[in-house]
């Protein structure tokens, strides 16, 4: 047990300060270059400060987001993996982002102008469509069990995703061709929010979210064995698997909201992890937080930066960057 | 069970069978003469549709795409699709002696020239690229005169704007084709290539993304800080829209308080289908340019 703790506190410790050093790198680079000196200078007001305004309201949103949405996205990874008892797993298997995909591309063509709190239509459609998702799959899994049917979640959810995914070309194809250009770049995953508000309605939930997650490591450790085990060792299987559930669908769903369906992030974290910390959750989970945090906040410094002042989508990135990544610890461990 | 599959595949064949029946048949229609004009047309392509009512081969239309709007004449005409969606058993069955394809439908344009029927082929270009389309389709159609005369007034009317607006101050423009409504995230705008870079130049603006050679990108706030623009053109094509909606939209931008397009309020959102179309009512949509470019200027 102490072993277990001093391993943990090792770990965080380390892609803490990864994370950290991340956080505090990204906002100093980007297309255009500042000076700090400027930004800080408190003789200039704000409004008349040009690098000021790039760092906070270019920069910084960006980057924040990219904490909670690379967070949330491997956290959710590490959770559906253990839940479904498979490596394959993502954070969008289950259909959660197809819904939120759905969501956004129909509030885009339809060109729903209304907004909330600040919060622009495509980012609540896309709420609302993962919730919608959610729904469906979790009605599906409970219908005709008497618990928890992960195998029926599995398949309801990869259903589900090529349903909305058929929905969703459906809509494009109707649509006029300005909306589809739209609906594809919504579609490769995008953190430049350029405003704090979107953050605030997604930070709630990723941190209650955050907060089950808590709650669930030691649980996993033994359902991603055998729930039969599981529950032999007084493990309430059916309400550990409902948290899991619920709690990465939240996580997902506040993270595609924000920054779209960014791939990769969600399975590659969660098995570099485990390659280097070890298979166990109570470490895993959030090691990968920190780790998902960091490496998407490093990826969107590459896709801002690479062809700058075009910007390629950081869903492009991750997948460029995490996939010979990840080819490579997997040879080498071999 | 196996029945019902035999049936299928019964309709199947059938339909193939009437297909190359109803392509055989065009190859006689479609087998022109050298030199004899095409008297039905089927256009996949707005904008050569605008071209072709303009130089009178209005009445030879047969059919357009599913994005056709102008001339109003067009909404009395059937569609066959567009781009990504031609239907080319309907564009077939038009009996069409030329079909206008875009440079991108290579497939589209070898079927058909393979069922016999002529193609005019055309891609997106510059602004000059317009008139020059003009007189080249007046030529295929034995419609010469028509085709010049309709592209010199075209050209005149861009010069007398171009002439207009020489020798005012050209402000640092950033024309934006798109953007999610409400927010400032995915702001799409054109870069130095394409009838809206040279639309803009033309009516007084300096683009800022000049030069980037293509026709639309997207940039982040932090690019448009850095270039900070001094006028702001949205683009929206729809017809028009509610003084709220233009308020709202305007205030977007409020939080890129350094840019001074937003400094100075010169944010000008302008609506029409003229701005997307580059065909015949380009000077529309360059006087509408000119418009937000030199307020101060008297436009007729």
């Amino acid at each position: 047990m102490r072993s277990v703790r001093r391993r943990l506190a090792g770990w965080m410790l380390v892609f803490g300060l990864v994370a950290l050093a991340a956080v505090a790198g990204a906002p100093l680079v980007g297309s255009t270059h500042i000076s700090l000196a400027r930004a800080f200078d408190s003789t200039v007001p704000f409004a008349d400060n040009v690098d000021a305004q790039i760092l906070f309201i270019a920069r910084l949103p960006r980057v924040l987001a990219g904490v909670i949405v690379g967070a949330s996205l491997a956290a959710a990874g590490v959770v559906l993996q253990a839940l479904l008892r498979n490596p394959l797993a993502t954070p969008f298997t289950l259909g959660v982002s197809a819904g939120a995909a759905l969501g956004a591309v129909l509030a885009i063509s339809l060109r729903l102008q209304l907004s909330m709190w600040g919060v622009s239509a495509v980012t609540l459609a896309s709420f609302v469509g993962s919730v919608g998702a959610v729904a469906i799959v979790y009605a599906l899994a409970r219908a005709r069990h008497q618990g928890f049917s992960t195998n029926v979640l599995l398949l309801a959810g990869v259903t589900l995703n090529s349903f909305f995914s058929a929905l969703i070309l459906f809509v494009q194809y109707l649509a006029d061709p300005s909306e589809t250009l739209h609906t594809l770049r919504w579609l490769m995953g995008d953190l430049g929010i350029a405003s704090y508000t979107p953050m605030l309605a997604a930070l709630p939930l990723a941190v209650v979210a955050g907060a089950a997650f808590a709650w669930l490591p030691r649980a996993l450790n033994l359902l991603s064995l055998d729930t039969d085990a599981a529950a032999s060792r007084g493990v309430n299987v059916v309400r550990v698997q409902q948290v899991a559930f619920f709690s990465s669908s939240l996580a997902t769903g506040a993270a595609v909201s924000l920054g779209g369906p960014i791939g990769f992030v969600g399975i590659i974290v969660p098995h570099i992890i485990r390659l280097i910390v070890g298979a166990d959750h109570r470490i895993v989970l959030p090691v990968s937080a920190l780790a998902g945090a960091a490496f998407l906040v490093a990826c969107d410094v590459v896709a801002r930066t690479a062809m700058a002042p075009i910007e390629l989508p950081v869903g492009i990135i991750t997948a460029l960057v995490g996939g010979p990544f990840f080819l490579w610890l997997l040879l080498r461990h071999r | 069970m196996s029945g019902r599959g035999a049936y299928v595949r019964l309709l199947a064949a059938a339909v193939c069978v009437c297909l190359i029946a109803t392509g055989r048949i065009h190859l006689g229609v479609a087998g022109l003469a050298a030199g004899q004009a095409p008297r039905r047309i089927v256009s996949l392509v707005p904008s050569v549709t605008e071209i072709l009512f303009a130089i009178g081969a209005g009445p030879r239309v047969v059919g357009v795409s599913s994005f056709d709007h102008f001339p109003p004449a067009v909404d009395a005409l059937p569609r066959v699709g567009a781009l990504v969606d031609p239907d080319i058993e309907r564009v077939l069955a038009l009996r069409p002696d030329l079909v206008i394809t875009y440079g991108s439908q290579t497939d589209v344009s070898a079927k058909l020239r393979a069922a016999g029927i002529a193609t005019f082929v055309y891609r997106h270009g510059s602004l000059a690229d317009i008139a020059a389309a003009m007189r080249e389709l007046g030529r295929r159609l034995g419609l010469d005169r028509e085709a010049a005369r309709a592209a010199d007034a075209l050209e005149q009317e861009l010069a007398g704007i171009r002439a207009r607006v020489q020798g005012l101050a050209r402000p640092k423009t950033m024309i934006v084709i798109g953007r999610e409504p409400r927010s400032l995230r995915g702001i799409n705008v054109s870069g130095g290539y394409g009838f809206l870079h040279d639309l803009a130049e033309l009516a007084g603006a300096r683009n800022i993304f000049a030069d980037i050679k293509r026709e639309s990108l997207l940039v982040t706030a932090e690019t448009v800080l850095a270039r900070a623009p001094e006028l702001i053109i949205e683009l929206h094509y729809t017809e028009t829209a509610s003084p709220g909606l233009v308020e709202h939209e305007r205030q977007t931008w409020s939080v890129l308080s350094t840019v001074p397009a937003v400094r100075h309020g010169r944010i000008e959102l302008l609506f029409g289908g003229e701005l997307v179309v580059p065909g015949p009512r380009v000077p529309e949509a360059a006087r509408a340019f000119a418009r937000a470019i030199h307020p101060g200027v008297a436009w007729r």
